[in-house]
């Protein structure tokens, strides 16, 4: 069915004309909810890359005495947690945490899991065979059990600091969609003239791989890379809601929700601020994602 | 059936037969699209006797199905019913609600459709028994084993060889042409009094097309149902129809019997029909025109004759005055146009 | 139908093999002597006569060559030997046996109301499409796919268990042994976990009834006179369900994922949280064998859906 589907995926070598682009912005701008999930991850890239002068306090310094759990208000718009440390700012840099880890982990997934798919559509046979069931035996695992799994064993090796392990355990547990992706796009069009020609001239398989059939996966990566950094941010802070990757005193979302939970009643904002910026971060990549691919190919609906 | 309040001018000047089962004044079906308003339907009148076999002829998207469909009000959004008038029994039909108690109590009972796509117009989860016997169940009142019975028998007449083993099997153990009789079966089985039959054969092979054909107009004669053939094809309708209509771009531009259309066709549009059959009987080395230029788009449409574009017959007329109406030649026979055709019509096309 | 079936038991046969190796291996991974999964902390390995260690490396098999000892492992699991907790001090597979049941009982009730619940509102927002059931519900699966569970539990734990005291705020009894206290403590867990099921299954259910509608078939159901209902539940239900059904594995994988948090933040002690404690604990036969039967619970599921995808669909049983 998947290979049906994505038969005419892309194809996307030609220049994008300006009619191209107004039609992909009218599509994309059509729904309230992309806008809106735009608008928050323009705020949550500022955010992080200026969060040195945005925040009012430095994250990390530990408050005086009486500075402890103060509520929301005041000289500290969100309060403060148990060592005193300002909320707002801390939930500011949780921002970096979380879109370095997201940006990262799809690099370095991509980076591996591309190749993986489109070598394995292209010479079929027994190597198609042992990537994708890999694959496959890779997704067997819940997302955030094998980068659980990953994470625990990672974390033995004093040499990689905490939000590396998270970052190389959600990496390699999100490749076989960067495999399935363009496994998919490569069987669809592997067969088709232009390619058939490329290697009847003698163009090397390198060559036909990554500058004839990539392409073609591009439409359908942006897509997937987009929601996948939703993916991600949550499983970072489910990872981290669990205590495992950033070191102290580096802030995360997650962490800061687990640490805040011990005051529930008592002081909402230090565990809800940073809940509710995971849950809009996700939301917004979600929104975006399903934006663009509704602008860039709505074929790929109920596939992505 | 007695006379129809607020008929036109060009329904009352025509004969009327007692036995006139089916009236559509005037009917306009649109779709509200992107791009502006479709007149898919612009317009349409026209009328079915009792046992009688009409065809509907015209290029692909000159809204024949449409007007079939809207009779059925099986019209969806963002298409539209806009006017017009569909007579069944004293009854206008469009009056209905559209998935209502009456407009059920009709739909499959009284007028029936088969539809062009035999390959999808079957539910692939459900058996042939299921489909067939769900609307004995409905209209007739049968039970389970009953209706049964009646299925097998039914399907036995559209022949389907040993029909009670391929009762339980689903639509793709079926090939086109089984499936196009199954739906045969499956239409007539509340004997309804019309048969609509939306391009029945374009999907299947020309050994196939002459067999069911043949096969449902048997069948109406059987069931005493009347049969509307809607068609692309004029060679479809040659043998079988009575009368013949001819759509172009929403509407109706030429009806008659169908020694009127094949014998002394007066529309330049019909006249371009006949040229583009091929026939077997021809001496050797007659071309076939095809007509010159693309059906209209439907949106924006000029107050013109539609066909204006195309026309090799046009007069200084067709430019200044607006699609003219229907008018009558003689006895049967009507067209929507200006120009005198007769004189150019002297090819052999009779029949 | 035959060939697809034992084509795909192949296959998933091929992806167990390899579910084991990732498993077996990725634990080798772990710094250090082997031997660290089986005994306790490096302190206590450090402590140790030479002679002890080479004992114990003889009585895990860790003399041997690796595929071996992955073999050994192997044939310990087919025969129930899951190995030795080294927090617990118990057999592991014993250990299973007494957490499984709480996650398989919130897994199977989440899958439950996920499936009812969002076919349920799939049929609805999609027959009256465009109305404000439908305006209402749809935008609100986008939050029911991306709502961090852990937080949802926190909210429900703030709102009906402080705020309003209605249900109990943690804890899990077997419905065996109270089956009213039972169900009052598993409704906001299986709610959490239910949640992406429902917007899943939900936004799946609408857009192939949509999708059905369209069809000739459809029409076809319209056209012999039959009443909406009819049409909706003897036409487009079976034809609509079909890929909704697929949604299935990843929905069980969703849930097992979520429970670690989702019996985290309810003190549920299911094997989510055991995982989570054997992690900080270092207890890796432990660890070893939750992933490895988390796993192979997917497998299955993701095969049978697979078999019974074929199975619902005449086109493919009889093809």
């Amino acid at each position: 069915m998947v290979e049906k589907h994505t038969s005419d995926i892309g194809f996307s070598e030609a220049p994008v004309r300006a009619s191209e682009w107004r039609r992909f912005r009218r599509v994309f701008f059509e729904r309230k909810l992309v806008t809106f999930g735009l608008v928050v991850l323009v705020l949550m890239v500022i955010a992080a890359a200026f969060a040195p002068l945005l925040t009012p306090y430095d994250p990390y310094e530990l408050g005086d005495a009486g500075e402890s759990l103060l509520q929301p208000g005041g000289e500290h718009l969100l309060g403060t947690d148990l060592l005193g440390r300002d909320t707002l700012s801390r939930l500011i840099y949780g921002a970096r945490t979380a879109l370095m880890v997201g940006f990262i982990s799809v690099f370095i997934s991509g980076f591996i899991g591309v190749p993986l798919g489109i070598i394995a559509g292209y010479f079929g046979g027994v190597i198609n065979m042992v990537i994708m069931r890999a694959m496959d035996a890779i997704m067997c695992f819940p997302m955030l059990l094998l980068a659980l799994l990953l994470a625990a064993v990672l974390r033995e090796y004093d040499v990689i600091s905490g939000i590396w392990v998270v970052i190389i355990a959600l990496s390699i547990a999100i490749i076989p969609g960067y495999a399935r992706v363009t496994h998919g796009v490569t069987l669809s069009i592997k067969e088709n003239e232009y390619i058939m020609a490329q290697r009847a001239m003698g163009s090397s398989n390198m060559r036909v791989m990554f500058r004839h059939i990539l392409p073609n996966a591009f439409p359908p990566l942006i897509v997937l890379v987009t929601m996948q950094l939703g993916a991600l941010i949550l499983a970072e802070a489910g990872l981290s809601f669990l205590g495992i990757g950033i070191d102290p005193p580096g802030a995360a979302w997650g962490a800061m929700v687990w640490d805040g939970y011990r005051y529930l009643a008592n002081n909402t904002a230090l565990w809800l601020s940073p809940g509710i910026a995971i849950a809009l971060v996700v939301f917004a990549f979600n929104m975006v994602g399903d934006g663009l691919r509704d602008a860039l190919d709505p074929r790929l609906r109920g596939l992505l | 059936m007695p006379s129809i309040p607020g008929s036109e001018a060009y329904s009352s000047d025509k004969e009327k037969s007692m036995a006139e089962l089916l009236k559509v004044e005037n009917l306009k079906t649109q779709f509200h699209t992107e791009g502006g308003v479709v007149k898919a339907v612009d317009g349409i009148s026209y009328h079915i006797d009792e046992r009688e076999i009409i065809g509907l002829v015209g290029e692909s998207g000159c809204g024949k199905s449409v007007s079939q469909l809207s009779v059925m009000q099986l019209i969806s959004t963002p298409g539209e019913i806009v006017g017009g008038e569909v007579i069944f029994e004293g009854q206008d039909l469009l009056k209905y609600k559209t998935h209502g108690p009456e407009m059920r109590s009709v739909r499959g009972a009284k007028i029936a459709m088969i539809f062009q796509e035999p390959m999808t117009s079957l539910n692939p989860v459900l058996t042939i028994n299921q489909q067939l016997t769900e609307m004995l169940e409905l209209h007739l009142g049968m039970s389970k084993k009953v209706a049964r019975e009646r299925a097998i028998e039914l399907l036995g007449m559209v022949g389907i060889p040993s029909a009670h083993n391929r009762i339980d099997d689903y639509p793709h153990q079926f090939s086109g042409g089984m499936r196009q009789r199954v739906m045969i079966a499956m239409a007539l089985s509340c004997s309804p009094k019309i048969l609509i039959a939306d391009e029945p054969t374009t999907a299947l092979d020309v050994t196939t097309q002459a067999q069911l054909l043949e096969l449902m107009k048997d069948m109406v004669e059987r069931f005493k149902a009347s049969l509307v053939i809607v068609t692309h094809n004029l060679g479809v309708v040659a043998r079988y129809a009575q009368r013949i209509y001819i759509m172009y771009a929403g509407r109706i531009v030429e009806e008659g019997t169908i020694k009127d259309i094949f014998g002394k066709p007066r529309h330049p549009y019909t006249i371009g029909l006949l040229k583009c059959i091929p026939r077997l009987d021809e001496e050797e080395g007659r071309k076939l025109v095809p007509i010159e230029g693309l059906p209209p788009n439907l949106i924006n449409m000029p107050p013109t004759c539609a066909f204006l574009p195309r026309c090799s017959y046009k007069v200084e007329r067709c430019f200044q005055e607006p699609w003219p109406p229907l008018k009558r030649l003689h006895d049967r026979h009507y067209i929507s146009c200006y120009a005198n055709t007769e004189e150019k019509t002297g090819e052999p096309t009779e029949r | 139908m035959t060939t697809y079936i034992v084509r795909r038991l192949i296959q998933a046969l091929v992806v167990l093999i390899l579910v084991t190796l990732i498993v077996f291996f990725v634990m080798r991974l772990l710094p250090g002597d082997p031997i660290l999964i089986y005994v306790a902390q490096t302190a206590e390995l450090e402590a140790m006569p030479q002679e002890r260690i080479d004992e114990l490396r003889a009585e895990f098999g860790l003399d041997k060559p690796i595929m071996v000892q992955y073999a050994n492992w192997m044939a310990g699991i087919f025969r129930g030997d899951f190995g030795t907790s080294i927090f617990y001090r118990e057999d592991v597979g014993t250990l299973m046996l007494e957490r499984f049941p709480i996650t398989i009982h919130l897994t199977l009730l989440s899958l439950i109301v996920g499936a009812i619940f969002g076919v349920l509102a799939g049929m609805l927002t999609a027959v009256r499409r465009g109305k404000w059931l439908d305006k209402i519900v749809t935008p609100l699966t986008y939050v029911g796919l991306t709502i961090p569970v852990f937080l949802l539990g926190i909210l429900l734990i703030y709102a009906f268990g402080v705020k309003l005291g209605w249900l109990p705020i943690s804890g899990y009894t077997s419905p065996l042994d109270d089956f009213w206290l039972s169900t009052r403590q598993v409704i906001m867990p299986v709610f959490c976990l239910a949640i992406f099921g429902v917007a899943a299954n939900a936004r799946q259910m609408r857009s192939s009834m949509l999708e059905v509608t369209r069809q000739d078939y459809i029409r076809t159901a319209w056209s012999k006179g039959l009443g909406e209902r009819a049409v909706v539940m003897r036409h487009m239900l079976k034809n609509s369900l079909i890929p909704v059904i697929t949604l299935m594995g990843v929905s069980v994988s969703i849930i097992l994922g979520g429970s670690v948090l989702v019996e985290r933040v309810f003190a549920i002690p299911g094997v989510g949280s055991l995982l989570v404690s054997s992690i900080f604990g270092q207890d890796y036969v432990v660890v070893q064998a939750i992933t490895l039967i988390f796993a192979v619970i997917i497998l299955l599921v993701n095969l049978i859906v697979d078999i019974s995808y074929a199975w619902l669909d005449p086109r493919i049983r009889y093809g």
